[in-house]
């Protein structure tokens, strides 16, 4: 996986390299700190970066010192300090971030920093704050991952991504959403909605974008390290451990998912492709999850579904029943529209497009809002022989299909059952 | 921190509808709500009072320095618009955890804008 986060990932120097590595490692955690700290999200994020900015301009004379990690938190925290004094003396006082009952700030760091990450993602992820704006801001204040990566993730220009994250970073200190304790919380609900956020954040890098962004793996390879983070930083928190689970198996088939500006759907895999020692350990994480309810269940059943898919040597080999039986579960437990479609191929897989056909019947047209049930319809039909039916639903997929890779992959297929 | 609760009440019927118990049932539910805030470390029920509804609102409006004066409330949310509160509290989360003791309004939680 290629760095994203690095305050320059065209680093050939072991300087740079070692500088990219720390910010890849340790911004979080710094960031966390002096948040914690000074109670201002805006200076403590400017002055991290320019922490790192420095440590690119000073170390190649001084050295790398004995404490990176130290030495950049303390050069950061008196740039805080020294704008502080500013707004004193021009007597503006910027409001502080609100803190949540019983909080302590962190004590001034020795060798050893303290970890106030999950504080920090359940700051970013606040049910209060736009859902556009949760995952933008997780990406960009727990892992330091640019804006211009972000925007490129969500599909939307920089400046639009900019004044995303400005606004959901002013509404955090004018709605007075507090910095918490983890345990003070009801930690349950919010994990939850930390999941759905860091979920959102992966699955939007593999939303088809044009040309040459088609798929943006390695940006949804920032969402699987907020996941991994975050089952490390609760691993007793089931919701962490079945989304780390699901990112991890899903990820692992990255590399095959296109190929030459086309998606290849999964039957279709080169599975040589896939990340062996992430398929292993993502079916590791799968084989320990236990059943429980709510969100976490949901995100449990999905991995048990991607696990069935990793685990199977051939798209010939994937035991469809087991899969079809997951989705049921999923779609009593969701009532999805999105499930519904999901198990209805997967039924078809196990006892044919009859089957799969039947399940679609009496499904709300609507309900899914793109082409996707028209697609799987005519997939189905064709495959149960009903050719007419199968063109007149290829037709309304194309309709109301708006990717042009998506689209292409359409036409195709229509033209195929023309010919 | 100020907030300004805005209370809005999703009972489409008006309050003469309702019956006694109903209305005692609400009343102590408010009851409630002034001893959670005054239970609570931070939290100061600064003000509030419950509203007549939009049948009674005037509205004002001035547009090129010339003041109107016509019936009702502006909005439809406006309309509904039951009650306020004026809350001193540490933080967001206080506050929502605080209206759980309320009667199920639509409530909009608004920060006072510090002006000093």
């Amino acid at each position: 996986m290629t760095s994203t986060s690095g305050p320059s990932s065209t680093w050939a120097d072991p300087l740079g390299q070692a500088v990219d590595g720390l910010h890849r490692r340790e911004w979080g955690r710094l960031l966390a700190l002096l948040v914690a700290r000074t109670r201002r999200l805006d200076l403590a994020e400017d002055a991290l970066a320019e922490a790192f900015a420095r440590a690119l301009d000073r170390w190649p004379d001084d050295g790398i010192p004995a404490n990176p990690p130290a030495w950049l938190y303390t050069t950061a925290h008196r740039l805080i300090l020294s704008r502080l004094r500013h707004e004193a003396v021009a007597g503006r006082k910027a409001p502080l971030l609100a803190v949540g009952q019983g909080w302590v700030p962190p004590p001034e760091p020795g060798d050893e920093l303290p970890d106030d990450r999950l504080q920090l993602i359940l700051l970013c992820c606040h049910p209060a704050l736009p859902v556009a704006g949760r995952s933008a801001l997780a990406l960009r204040l727990v892992l330091g991952t640019p804006t211009e990566q972000i925007a490129r993730l969500f599909l939307v220009s920089r400046p639009t991504m900019a004044a995303r994250l400005t606004r959901a970073r002013r509404k955090i200190v004018q709605a007075g959403i507090p910095l918490v304790q983890p345990a003070a919380v009801e930690l349950r609900s919010r994990l939850d909605e930390v999941c759905r956020t860091v979920y959102l954040a992966f699955t939007a890098g593999y939303r088809p974008g044009p040309g040459p962004d088609l798929l943006r793996a390695d940006l949804a390879g920032e969402a699987v390290r907020l996941a991994v983070l975050l089952h490390q930083l609760v691993p007793d928190a089931p919701q962490a451990h079945a989304l780390r689970a699901l990112l991890t198996l899903q990820h692992a088939r990255r590399d095959a998912r296109a190929h030459r500006g086309r998606l290849v759907t999964l039957p279709d895999q080169d599975r040589t492709r896939w990340h062996a020692e992430e398929v292993t350990e993502g079916l590791a994480l799968a084989a320990r999850l236990t059943p429980t309810d709510g969100y976490a269940e949901e995100l449990r059943l999905q991995a048990l579904i991607a696990a069935e898919h990793d685990r199977a040597p051939t798209a010939s080999d994937t035991r469809w029943p087991v899969i079809a039986a997951r989705y049921a579960e999923l779609e009593a437990l969701t009532g999805s529209s999105v499930v519904r479609l999901n198990r209805a191929v997967a039924v078809t897989e196990a006892e044919g497009p009859a089957a799969g056909l039947a399940l679609l019947e009496g499904m709300d047209p609507g309900a899914v809002d793109d082409h996707r049930p028209a697609l799987v319809r005519a997939e189905l039909a064709r495959r149960a022989g009903m050719l007419e039916e199968a063109r007149a639903a290829y037709r309304e997929a194309l309709q109301r299909c708006d990717n042009e890779a998506e689209h292409d992959h359409l036409a195709t297929r229509l033209a195929e059952l023309t010919a | 921190m100020k907030y300004v609760l805005l209370l809005v009440d999703t009972d489409p019927r008006p309050f003469e509808e309702r019956s006694e118990e109903e209305i005692g049932e609400e009343m102590a539910r408010h009851g409630e709500f002034d001893e959670a805030c005054r239970a609570r470390e931070g939290v100061e029920l600064v003000g509030g009072e419950a509203l007549a509804g939009g049948s009674a609102a005037t509205t004002l409006r001035t547009r090129d320095g010339e003041m109107t004066v016509t019936d009702g409330p502006f909005a439809e949310v406006a309309e509904q618009l039951g009650a306020y509160y004026v809350l001193e509290a540490p933080d967001l989360d206080t506050v929502i955890d605080l209206c759980k003791v309320l009667p199920p309004y639509d409530i909009d939680i608004r920060p006072v804008l510090d002006m000093g």
